[in-house]
């Protein structure tokens, strides 16, 4: 048995002539918070299905907490927490009899109690009776936590769990996600946000069903080789205009009040950015921002076939 | 105001979708073309060539004659039976429509012209498929003419032989009594169909199916789930309909409740399988409102509701016999007109019984344990 929680190789999957994912080789350790990124349609749900048996791996092999996953898909089943992308359970239940329907389904013993003490542990008790249809994004996420975490799993495969969750809400699930991780629980978590994606202790990012970088958030800013220069001054959105035609300049975007500007030639950079007409703009450098590096990735990604 | 801009953008869409529904597309061509065929071909409110039984102890040249006679108009097919427990049997499962009773010394009465009567027992409980060859029988009482004596040939008044009919189970032929216990199946099969068909699409549709995939359940489990409810529901439907018959329609009840509701409670559960088989196969909840409908109609058809189910052509006949409907309205009819028990219904109840394994073991075959 592998010391990996999630330990697979060369996973392949197509949709009829799409490959969705090609080649992927992940190992993540137990304990550990593993970020998965990348553009839509770049394989990540695909990924997290195989890895909890909802698909079959056209090829490739591995396991998931000691399960094969082609072979044992009902065992890795039983020790997985799944969140959906989408929310799936019953909006015409109840916060509790969902929850009651899911320790009843996973066999737990003494299923009330369990759902009592999860409910109250997240925080969603004075909401047990309300209907899960009824709930606002928030509320519905928490419960969706709740549900897959309540037959204490072993792992947790979260796709995109916070998508169109407020800040707030936001901050407490990933609170909540850190705490359990802290108790041994390992997570797999996708997403878009990059202040997430920092909040990882591994980030995998994805591009066309394959990896093209992973390790931690600063590892990855420092391997895409990026330079990141920002201005400050008058009429920045005139500047990203420009700049963004000007060859040696990847990328130019404006941040609040802040003109971003990345390239991986330095030379070029430096000689677009001083050129006379943004004289007015005062310029210094920065560490590339997370989200900097994944459209850098991206482009160079698309130029690649 | 109509833009034929915006109007053209959408039709092309809608157009669009349709074409990819390939599936939808094709049952909407095919389906009332299926039906027009099906329907067209197998109605005939004018059955001939019904199953008839023949008691006789002589077999006189006189009643060759009337048989050959009966035989010529089509609407009887004879068999000899051995005795009248038989005929009485095969009356009450279905198997004859008519028992044809010659009385014993029956060549000598004709000779003493004493006009003996020839007794005839009809299966009335639908009135409709024995309505044309009994009245046939008319024309047949001049059979024995040539046979006879110039003397004693017949006069319009006075034929050599009477036919006495006997209309069972439904002595006054009342298409009520036959109406009625179909209309308690049709209703049923309408209803309870269509509880389930929705239910695995409604999952899919919803995103459900996801989580519900992701957890630890056998796909036996989930029908069984979604098919209990509606048993009892099914159940409570019967209940109504049945003492609305008795109540509205003085259907009597011959036979044993407890059999008729065991019936109808396998007529229920196999029909909500069926349901869920459709849930199972259809990409969508068009595709499985359109594979209930298709079996609904024939269901109403070929059952033997509408139409006589000896008048149809035989593939007719054995299309009808595949449904589950056909057989249930079989056991209605025979438990409230008939009077009979659990055995008398047995040749009934095991195709029902065997629809329903099939269709299940259908549903756990294509049921995907994964998203695929």
């Amino acid at each position: 048995m592998s010391d990996y929680v999630i330990d697979v190789h060369d996973l392949r999957k197509s949709f009829g002539m799409l490959k969705v994912v090609d080649g992927l080789s992940l190992q993540v350790a137990k304990g550990e918070i593993c970020g998965f990124l990348g553009a839509n349609g770049s394989g990540k749900t695909t990924t997290i299905r195989m890895l909890c048996g909802l698909l079959v791996a056209d090829s490739g092999r591995g396991t998931c907490m000691g399960f094969d996953i082609i072979r044992q898909a009902a065992s890795i089943r039983r020790h997985v927490g799944y969140m959906t992308q989408k929310f799936s359970l019953y909006e015409d239940l109840t916060v509790f009899e969902n929850l009651d329907l899911v320790a009843s389904v996973y066999e737990m013993p003494n299923a009330r109690k369990a759902v009592q003490d999860i409910m109250d542990r997240m925080g969603i008790a004075d909401r047990r009776d309300q209907l899960a249809g009824q709930l606002s994004g928030g509320w519905k996420q928490r419960l969706a936590l709740t549900a897959c975490i309540l037959h204490e799993p072993q792992l947790l495969l979260l796709d995109e769990p916070t998508a169109g969750v407020d800040a707030k809400a936001r901050r407490e699930f990933w609170d909540l996600i850190h705490d359990m991780a802290g108790e041994g629980l390992t997570v797999l978590v996708s997403t878009h946000y990059m202040d997430e994606a920092e909040r990882c202790n591994r980030i995998v990012y994805l591009a066309q069903g394959r990896i093209v970088v992973q390790g931690g958030a600063d590892e990855v800013s420092h391997h895409s080789g990026l330079i990141t220069y920002e201005a400050t001054g008058p009429d920045v959105d005139a500047a990203a205009r420009s700049l963004r035609r000007t060859p040696g300049i990847e990328a130019a975007a404006v941040f609040g009040r802040a003109l971003h500007v990345a390239g991986t030639d330095r030379a070029a950079l430096e000689a677009a950015i001083y050129l006379p007409e943004y004289a007015s703009l005062s310029w210094r450098e920065v560490e590339p921002r997370l989200e900097d590096v994944f459209i850098h990735m991206l482009s160079v990604k698309g130029e690649e076939p | 105001m109509i833009s034929l801009t915006r109007l053209y953008a959408l039709l092309r869409k809608e157009w669009i979708q349709v074409k990819r529904d390939a599936i939808t597309l094709r049952f909407i061509i095919a389906l009332p073309m299926m039906q027009l065929f099906l329907f067209g071909y197998a109605i005939n409110t004018n059955p001939q060539h019904l199953p008839t039984g023949l008691l006789s102890v002589e077999h006189s040249k006189y009643e060759r004659t009337i048989i050959a006679a009966l035989r010529n108009s089509g609407y009887y097919d004879i068999r000899t039976l051995a005795s009248e427990a038989e005929a009485e049997r095969a009356l009450a499962q279905g198997e004859l429509m008519f028992v044809i009773a010659f009385p014993p010394n029956f060549e000598r009465s004709i000779d003493r012209g004493e006009r003996p009567a020839v007794l005839i027992d009809a299966d009335a409980t639908d009135p409709s498929a024995i309505g044309n060859a009994t009245a046939a029988l008319a024309t047949i009482t001049g059979a024995l003419d040539r046979d006879l004596p110039p003397v004693m040939r017949t006069t319009p008044t006075a034929p050599a032989f009477q036919f006495v009919i006997h209309a069972r189970y439904n002595p006054e032929q009342l298409t009520v009594l036959n109406i009625v216990p179909g209309l308690i199946c049709i209703v049923l099969v309408m209803s309870t169909l269509f509880m389930t068909t929705l239910s695995i699409t409604k999952e899919r549709e919803r995103g459900t199916m996801e989580n519900l995939l992701a957890m630890p359940v056998r796909p036996i489990e989930v029908m069984v789930a979604k098919i209990v409810p509606y048993v009892f529901i099914g159940y409570i439907q019967v209940v109504l309909i049945l003492i609305a018959s008795v109540v509205f329609f003085q259907l009597p009840l011959r036979g044993s409740l407890v059999t008729l509701l065991m019936a109808l409670g396998l007529f229920i559960a196999c029909n909500l399988a069926l349901g869920i088989t459709f849930s199972t196969v259809s990409a969508n909840q068009m595709q499985a409102i359109q594979m209930a409908q298709f079996t609904l109609l024939p269901s109403i058809m070929l059952s033997g509701f509408m139409f006589p189910f000896r008048g149809m052509p035989a593939w007719a006949q054995w299309i009808g016999e595949i449904f589950p409907t056909t057989h249930a309205m079989r056991i209605v009819r025979s438990v409230l007109l008939k009077g009979n028990g659990t055995p008398d219904i047995l040749p009934e109840l095991w195709p029902i019984a065997a629809f329903m394994v099939a269709v299940v073991a259908i549903a756990a075959w294509c049921y995907r344990e994964t998203l695929e």
